[in-house]
């Protein structure tokens, strides 16, 4: 089960052949990802890594069956991208590019309103299944299976969730980094929610960041609807208001920006909130009596 | 990355949008014969000199030491070289720059838009920028110009107005003309109203803006509709396709050890703590930052060493760090996932090695593929570094090092 991809689930890589997208779709397929092709315009007909090239998402499909996408486009390109992979009917599409203009962003999210595609990031680590497939750029390795599922805006404290949630006995159900930026295709409530409604995850950790209101949303969504312990952590509660940290979406503009805003109101709806990135694992563990 | 009032306003007018007319000078002679200029223009003695900075509250804020406001009104050219004398290479303090101030090199000497007319003037407010929940643009409005809004949408609420823009569209001519009904603009400022949001709009997608404030939105008592200040805000990702656009930033408005540090292509904020860190991924630098807190001291900086966390990148990063005097201890936390932390581990001891006298505790922490033999390496380095590899082993270290 788990929830967006599994074993089952057909990958192809857009941006295949560029640096990037070579390294990790083969890391990818390392892992055992059923990486079915890729994309790359004007390549189409040759081969990569032993898989089949496409000119297009839409001539991948027809070859293929592929109903994921992973794209490693740049930024210029990756809007455009993310749309001709939802045109072609890939039903999730995992944008790891960082860097991609708000404003295109602003288009992306209207045109995916009339299509049937999940879009997963932009500037976000990707999905993991663990022991099933890896759509991403996390280090496999870390993602022991078990029944905790992690939901974050960030790559490498989802690692660092991940990695105590293993230390502390428990193991991972699947992973799905949301990404940073202002707009990005999936929600914290929308993640939080496919995983509470999985029958293989038994508990939540939630990582936010400053900036916008989705933790906040997440929270009160789990307060009227939750049925598994959420562990929940907020980057950020010593960042000065009005600077860019690292990614575009983290600033403070407003009053419930704040990492503390965020924290209370998580508090209140019944969320285990750490104050240390150190305690996430422990926690969990605890709230699950372990 | 933002923008100058006078080069917001040079890039309004290429959309067509009416501004307050001015000219941006560094020198006294210069302001001088600005002066001059606007006042053949206008036919006005009167004139407005802007100190310009990245930094609001010019008008009520000061020059260090002095009485001197960073937004003046001139009757003579006397009063502009006096003023110009004042402000040009002094510091400008206001509510937003903070104690340290800002310096000014240049000042907007700028026509004065009270002048005598038919009608009376109107001070309005308008902004545009992103509504992250709704994915779209968003204009927000109001007839209280020329204040504080944050103040007047905490005051009175009902005072601000918002239209959202159709994201597979422009702004409809019926949303243009809601906001000049809403400003209880007719006739004449009506019709320049509605076409001076319109080509606001434009400007705003087209120099992918990510926020831009006109206030005050400003109409003159012969029914004009202009921007007489300007806040514009450019999204760095679009900055790609705006070679023109990125030529325009002003790094001297920046701190310097962050332009530098971007020139190693670290993220990297100056904040005013004591313990130094350096991370890889924006959210566990975050969270570090955090975590030094809690454990007693307080962060000097966001340092984001990305993906990549080699001997050069790492070396960059002790140098930008150790710039810093208040920095009592540095932590290097880098979880290792696709990049090994052995080379991590190699990279941390030769930039050690080749900054020689480092005389501040080190703390390392090292997580992910080869975690082990890491910290190994670093326990035998024989260098006065204190290696970990739990966060809250990391947490503990920090402790003892600012205790």
């Amino acid at each position: 089960m788990s929830v967006l991809v599994n074993k089952n689930s057909r990958i192809i890589v857009q941006g295949f052949t560029g640096t990037e997208g070579t390294f990790h779709a083969s890391q990818m397929i390392e892992y055992g990802t059923n990486v079915v092709g890729g994309v790359t315009p004007g390549k189409g007909g040759s081969s990569h890594l032993d898989k089949p090239v496409f000119n297009t998402v839409a001539d991948a499909v027809k070859s293929t069956d592929a109903n994921v996408s992973i794209i490693f486009v740049p930024p210029a390109f990756a809007a455009d991208a993310i749309m001709e992979a939802a045109d072609a009917g890939i039903a999730l599409v995992v944008c790891i590019t960082e860097g991609i203009p708000v404003q295109d962003m602003v288009r992306v999210k209207n045109y995916l309103s009339e299509k049937n595609t999940r879009l997963i990031g932009p500037n976000c680590p990707g999905v993991i299944t663990a022991g099933e497939a890896k759509v991403g750029i996390m280090p496999g390795f870390i993602f022991k299976a078990g029944r905790i599922g992690v939901v974050s805006k960030s790559g490498t404290l989802t690692y660092e969730a991940a990695d105590q949630a293993v230390k502390a006995g428990l193991g991972i159900s699947t992973a799905i980094g949301i990404g940073g930026d202002p707009i990005i295709g999936t929600t914290t409530k929308e993640a939080v929610e496919l995983l509470m409604n999985d029958p293989e995850t038994d508990g939540i950790i939630m990582i936010g960041e400053i900036g916008g209101s989705m933790e906040a949303d997440a929270a009160r969504w789990i307060k009227a609807n939750g049925t598994k312990p959420v562990v929940g952590f907020i980057a950020g509660q010593t960042a000065p208001p009005g600077r860019r940290m690292g990614h575009a979406g983290a600033i403070i503009g407003g009053a419930e920006d704040t990492a503390a805003a965020k924290m209370k109101i998580m508090e209140e709806c019944g969320i285990h909130v750490v104050a240390s990135p150190a305690d996430i694992g422990s926690t969990m563990a605890k709230a699950l009596g372990k | 990355m933002n923008l100058h009032e006078y080069q917001a306003k040079e890039l309004l007018k290429k959309y067509n949008v009416p501004v307050q007319e001015g000219i941006a000078v560094d020198t006294v002679m210069a302001a001088e014969e600005a002066y001059r200029q606007i006042k053949t223009q206008t036919g006005n003695n009167f004139a407005v000199i802007k100190a310009q900075i990245h930094a609001g509250g010019r008008g009520k804020g000061k020059i260090e030491g002095t009485e001197q406001r960073g937004v003046v009104v001139a009757k003579s050219i006397e009063d502009v070289s006096n003023v110009a004398k004042n402000i040009l290479g002094h510091k400008l303090i206001t509510i937003q720059t903070g104690a340290a101030g800002k310096i000014v090199n240049k000042i907007l000497i700028a026509q004065d838009v009270y002048y005598p007319g038919p009608n009376p003037v109107k001070e309005l407010y308008l902004s545009i920028l992103l509504d992250r929940t709704k994915g779209r643009n968003v204009i927000m409005y109001s007839t209280e110009g020329g204040m504080d809004i944050e103040e007047v949408a905490h005051s009175t609420p009902e005072k601000i107005f918002k239209e959202w823009v159709h994201p597979g569209g422009t702004l409809q001519g019926f949303q243009a003309r809601k906001i000049a009904f809403n400003f209880g603009l007719t006739g004449e400022a009506f019709k320049n109203c509605v076409k001076f949001v319109t080509n606001l709009y434009n400007a705003y997608v087209g120099l992918d803006c990510s926020m831009l404030e006109i206030n005050p939105l400003f109409k003159t008592s012969d029914e004009k509709i202009i921007a007489v200040d300007c806040k514009m805000n450019l999204d760095e990702n679009a900055l790609m396709r705006h070679n023109d656009l990125a030529a325009m930033r002003d790094v001297t408005e920046e701190d310097p050890t962050e332009v530098e540090a971007g020139q190693y292509n670290l993220n990297f904020v100056k904040l005013d703590g004591n313990v130094g860190c350096m991370v890889n991924g924006a959210g566990l630098a975050m969270a570090t930052m955090d975590m030094i807190k809690l454990s007693g001291g307080e962060p000097a900086n966001f340092l984001d060493v990305g993906g990549t966390a080699n001997a050069q990148t790492v070396e960059a990063g002790f140098r930008i760090i150790m710039k810093d005097p208040n920095v009592k201890a540095i932590l290097i936390n880098i979880f290792g996932g696709i990049v090994r932390c052995d080379r991590v581990a190699a990279g941390v001891i030769e930039a050690y090695g080749k900054l020689g006298n480092i005389n501040i505790p080190i703390i390392v922490r090292l997580q992910g593929t080869n975690a082990t033999e890491a910290k190994k390496l670093i326990d035998e380095s024989g260098l006065k570094v204190q290696s970990a590899i739990l966060l809250s082993e990391a947490a503990a270290l920090v402790k003892q090092a600012v205790a």
